[in-house]
């Protein structure tokens, strides 16, 4: 005899301890096992792309540290490169690598974050938590250390940087780089092999290459799916051409995967930076762009590999001091098309574990 | 595999138990220290502090004496309590234009208060709603006069929202420790806005002061 | 101080008429001090427990109230008690009341027969280790009260996975105990601790990680804790409670450790066995706080498994192992006792030899059979063919 039951529709979030924010899904279940879901998000909507628009291109940079707050020096750099390649602005050498080194190490402290968030959802009572955010600690201090801010940064200026590197920051940050990948094996040494994850993450949350290009997914997660996508080699900025680094990919775009292809993106970030460090030649960090940039009648869309994917920034210039149009591409905001064939036919503990794979931030994916 | 990943994982956390170098935590405000810290503090050693001071060391080891903690920062923090000098100070108005929020206000007078001293201009109000201020610094790199700088402290709770606009006399009666952020010439000082001595308005120009003559000279070939 | 002394003492000054009162008075005192002894324990527990792992994850813990924080249990139990107890409009609010409670006494009860010496109150319960496993049933009752009676769909789910859970992990737990019942001869816990010439941790290794792993399910901590894993539900089937109630049942759930390392002490390390200058007392305490460590240490590395996936590693990975263990057991006690039914310590050496073999081969057996092989890739990863930076380098 067939038993009578019934889907429980359930609000998760906005307060919900593993949604990241302000994100709300409305999921059905059957029992334990998601047969819809519908994100609904804006909660934390504060109209970016329409402030942009009464702010001057500088007073932009610190709208942009709001995005993903835990990536806010790319962020800052996605904007600016787009002002450069609107206004024809030049950076001088030395500037690009350090917002290379900047990028980097900011690659490394969101990648912490998400890795770390991930594994609180999977119910590692904050141990893997607190790892990370002690190791992100340290990039932040050396963050405080450029521009005085840790979290909010507004360290790079159409031109170049707001100020050059003090002298304690390069041993500061050989220090660093030389315990990084210690601290990696360490995470590591309690997530990679352990077996309750593996058998928690592998085959879960599948992505398949195509519904992730498809998806215009984009980051770690479309490279986890196998496709080997990164801005930084497909179409390098900067002086990532001068830099040798590797691209991680995944098996099968499963939540393992991401995991993993985060970690091996944290220790190619670190080889970038060794190599930054060695490289970066002496001279000035601004050229002389005006500090009201007035870019000629015309629009632009750059976008560079951030942590989360490609963010790109599309400026509409009418000649002003403020840009007509700024609109965002946010990485957060699109990976999430793919959250609904991520996560049906998965359980209610998958689910969350699914979605803290995807890494998404919530600042950035209301904007 | 069969569990030796997770075992693995128990070693990683059993060294982070132990090893002393992993343990990252500060305590703030107050740090709670043991007794033979207490008696380093103090240059003696544990038994002849626990002779002298018993009722102290009893109390350290029950873990109650408590040293206030600063936490170490860099002179570059962007703090609050801008650190502002109306000996530099035009009332050019930059800082108010360039603030992305438009939270400073600043009022001018022409009334001529101050001409002996050779300004033009009175600085009559400037508030800044620190309430409302995120710290951006577009103030501070806009002043052309290096009047406005950041500050270096952030332990600025108050009751009242309207306590936490910053106003002139306020402004005027801070301690003069500005941060180094956008201040190249400062930092060229080694200045640490966390010791004790602060800044005159002399020495935190970008240029040196002109001399008279120099200043002369300059009219004169104009 | 025994039952029987206190009954004693006490019926010295009575009249022989009203015995049954005396007997009834002796219960309350003795009843009183367990309990109390046992809240206090728990408070002290749940600063050791918050302590530690703020030390495993490079935290400081609470160190603010008092010496090193140790009054903190205080500071948090008075918060609990002014703050106001809310109880859903739409609750049940006969069950959603009883709930804590329920889940409160079989802690308790537990603790009368743990013989902690030679005669404590109801140690020599003949019938302890059913006792134990009867009475510990009794909280997945209390669980599906509280998730049901408080009509949260979160603590619905979190009910649901507990009654599922908690029932299915009484059978490995009482089947690992089993293996101990046949060496032992006896389910008296304090016969079981007296025939434990060598401990029965080392002679039944894997009965012991049975039991761990079932006792830690049966009180829900790390890496079973799904029944209020926060992630996931945000509390579980205690969602809804707030006030005196939570409080309950977070001194009930803080009080499962100390009960399970008690349990386990007793019928894995000896009990109160150990080398003579120190009281047995102090071993047991010991034991049973190295017990305690232990399974911090867990909850502090290891996530938490999938709630099928916790359903099969009872059935599928604990259960044969249990079988398998007793089995063994009883095969090595057929070939290796005395004619008169007893055992030698050198048999017992030799058990215990055997024992460990069968313990690593039966777990590569059921890890492999499980599937454990797959988890790894081999190869290295083919990337796709649909976005290819060689190629975009190429035009
Ligand atoms: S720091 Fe930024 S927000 Fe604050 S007053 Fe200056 S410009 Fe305005
Ligand atoms: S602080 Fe600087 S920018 Fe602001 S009014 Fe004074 S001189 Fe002008």
């Amino acid at each position: 005899m067939a038993i009578k039951t019934e889907p429980i529709t359930i609000n998760m979030g906005p307060q919900h301890p593993s949604t990241h924010g302000v994100f709300r899904l409305r999921v059905t279940f059957d029992g334990e096992v998601v047969v819809d879901v519908e994100p609904v998000f804006g909660y934390l909507h504060r109209g970016t792309e329409k402030l942009a628009e009464e702010r001057t291109y500088v007073q932009i940079v610190t709208l942009t540290d709001r995005l993903d707050y835990t990536a806010s020096m790319s962020n800052n750099l996605a904007y600016v490169r787009s002002v450069e390649k609107l206004g024809g602005i030049e950076v001088p050498e030395r500037a690009q690598y350090l917002r290379v080194i900047c990028a980097e190490l900011q690659r490394i402290a969101s990648h912490f974050v998400s890795i770390g968030f991930m594994l609180q959802e999977l119910g590692a009572f904050g141990t893997p938590l607190m790892y990370c955010f002690r190791e992100r600690e340290r990039i932040l201090d050396l963050f405080e250390m450029l521009c005085g801010a840790r979290i909010t940064l507004s360290y790079m200026r159409p031109g170049g940087l707001i100020q050059d590197a003090p002298e304690d920051f390069w041993p500061a940050l050989g220090i660093l780089m030389e315990s990084m990948p210690e601290y990696i094996d360490d995470l590591e040494g309690l997530v990679t092999s352990n077996e309750i994850v593996l058998a928690r993450t592998r085959d879960v949350g599948i992505i398949s290459p195509e519904l992730a290009v498809n998806g215009s997914v984009t980051g770690p997660m479309l490279r986890a799916s196998g496709v080997q996508w990164d801005l930084r080699k497909a179409n390098p900025y900067e002086v990532y051409d001068r830099l040798e680094f590797d691209v991680p990919i995944g098996y099968q775009g499963d939540t393992y995967d991401r995991y993993l292809v985060r970690v091996q993106e944290m220790r190619e970030s670190v080889r970038i930076i060794e190599q930054c460090i060695k490289q970066i030649p002496g001279g000035a960090i601004q050229s002389e762009a005006p500090f009201f940039v007035r870019p000629p009648v015309g629009d632009v869309y750059d976008a560079i590999e951030a942590p989360k994917g490609e963010l790109g920034f599309y400026l509409v210039s009418d000649g002003g001091i403020s840009p007509y149009r700024c609109k965002i591409r946010a990485p957060s905001f699109i990976n999430l098309t793919v959250l609904r064939d991520m996560l049906v036919g998965w359980k209610l503990a998958d689910l969350v574990v699914i979605f803290g794979s995807t890494d998404v931030v919530l600042g950035e994916v209301d904007r | 595999m069969y569990g030796l990943g997770m075992v693995r994982g128990m070693g990683v956390t059993f060294k982070n138990l132990v090893l002393p170098s992993r343990q990252f935590a500060v305590q703030y405000p107050n740090r709670k220290i043991s007794l033979f810290e207490l008696a380093k503090e103090n240059d003696t050693d544990v038994v002849s502090f626990a002779i002298n001071n018993p009722v102290q060391a009893i109390k350290a080891l029950a873990g109650f004496v408590e040293v206030p903690v600063r936490l170490p920062q860099h002179s570059r923090f962007r703090g609050e309590e801008f650190t502002w000098y109306e000996q530099r100070c035009t009332g050019c108005a930059s800082c108010a234009k360039f603030c992305p929020l438009g939270i400073i206000k600043i009022v001018t007078d022409t009334s001529g208060k101050y001409e002996q001293d050779g300004g033009k201009y009175d600085i009559e109000v400037f508030d800044i709603d620190i309430g409302r201020c995120m710290f951006c610094g577009l103030c501070v790199q806009a002043c052309p006069y290096d009047a406005l700088h950041m500050g270096s402290g952030f332990e600025e709770g108050v009751y009242r929202r309207d306590d936490l606009v910053i106003d002139v006399e306020r402004l005027k009666a801070a301690p003069k420790k500005p941060s180094t952020w956008y201040r190249p010439q400062i930092e060229s000082q080694n200045f640490d806005p966390q010791s004790d001595d602060m800044r005159e308005y002399l020495d935190v120009g970008r240029h040196e002061r002109p001399s008279q003559d120099q200043q002369v000279d300059r009219w004169a070939k104009r | 101080m025994s039952f029987d002394q206190l009954y004693d003492l006490l019926d010295r000054f009575v009249p022989e008429s009203i015995d049954w009162m005396v007997f009834t008075v002796t219960a309350l005192i003795l009843s009183l001090a367990v309990i109390n002894a046992m809240v206090l324990c728990t408070a002290l527990y749940t600063w050791f427990e918050r302590r530690m792992l703020g030390r495993f994850q490079s935290r400081i813990g609470p160190n603010r109230w008092g010496p090193f924080g140790l009054l903190q249990p205080i500071a948090d139990v008075i918060k609990l008690l002014v703050k106001e107890d809310v109880i859903p409009v739409v609750a049940d609010r006969a069950v959603f009341t009883l709930a804590p409670v329920v889940l409160l006494v079989p802690a308790l009860m537990v603790f009368i027969v743990i013989p902690f010496g030679e005669q404590s109150f109801l140690g020599k319960l003949n019938v302890g280790v059913l006792f134990i496993l009867g009475v510990t049933g009794v909280n997945t009752l209390a669980i599906i009260m509280g998730g049901w009676a408080s009509r949260n769909k979160y603590a619905l789910f979190g009910a649901m996975r507990g009654a599922a859970m908690l029932i299915s992990y009484e059978v490995p737990m009482a089947l690992s105990l089993i293996g101990v019942i046949i060496l032992a001869g006896s389910i008296s816990l304090v016969d079981i601790v007296s025939s434990q010439g060598i401990f029965y941790i080392l002679v039944q290794p894997l009965a012991f990680l049975v039991f761990m792993a079932a006792a830690s399910a049966e009180m829900s901590r790390a890496p079973f804790d799904m029944i209020e894993s926060e992630s996931e539900l945000g509390a579980g089937y205690h969602t809804e409670y707030s006030g005196i109630k939570y409080a309950i049942f977070q001194l009930a759930e803080f009080m499962a450790p100390l009960v399970t390392a008690a349990v386990a002490t007793v019928v894995f390390l000896g009990g109160t066995k150990g080398i003579d200058p120190i009281p047995g007392q102090v071993w047991f305490l010991l034991k049973a706080f190295s017990v305690v460590f232990v399974l911090l240490w867990v909850r502090a590395t290891w996530p938490r498994l999938r709630v099928d996936q916790i359903m099969g590693f009872a059935w599928k990975g604990l259960f044969p192992l249990s079988v398998i263990n007793f089995f063994v057991v009883a095969v090595e006690l057929f070939v290796l006792q005395e004619p008169d039914g007893t055992i030698t310590n050198q048999s017992m050496m030799i058990m215990t030899g055997i024992n460990w073999v069968v313990m690593v081969v039966s777990i590569v057996l059921i890890a492999t059979v499980l599937g454990q092989g797959k988890l790894q890739h081999k190869l290295p990863p083919q990337p796709s063919s649909l976005a290819n930076m060689a190629a975009s380098e190429g035009d």
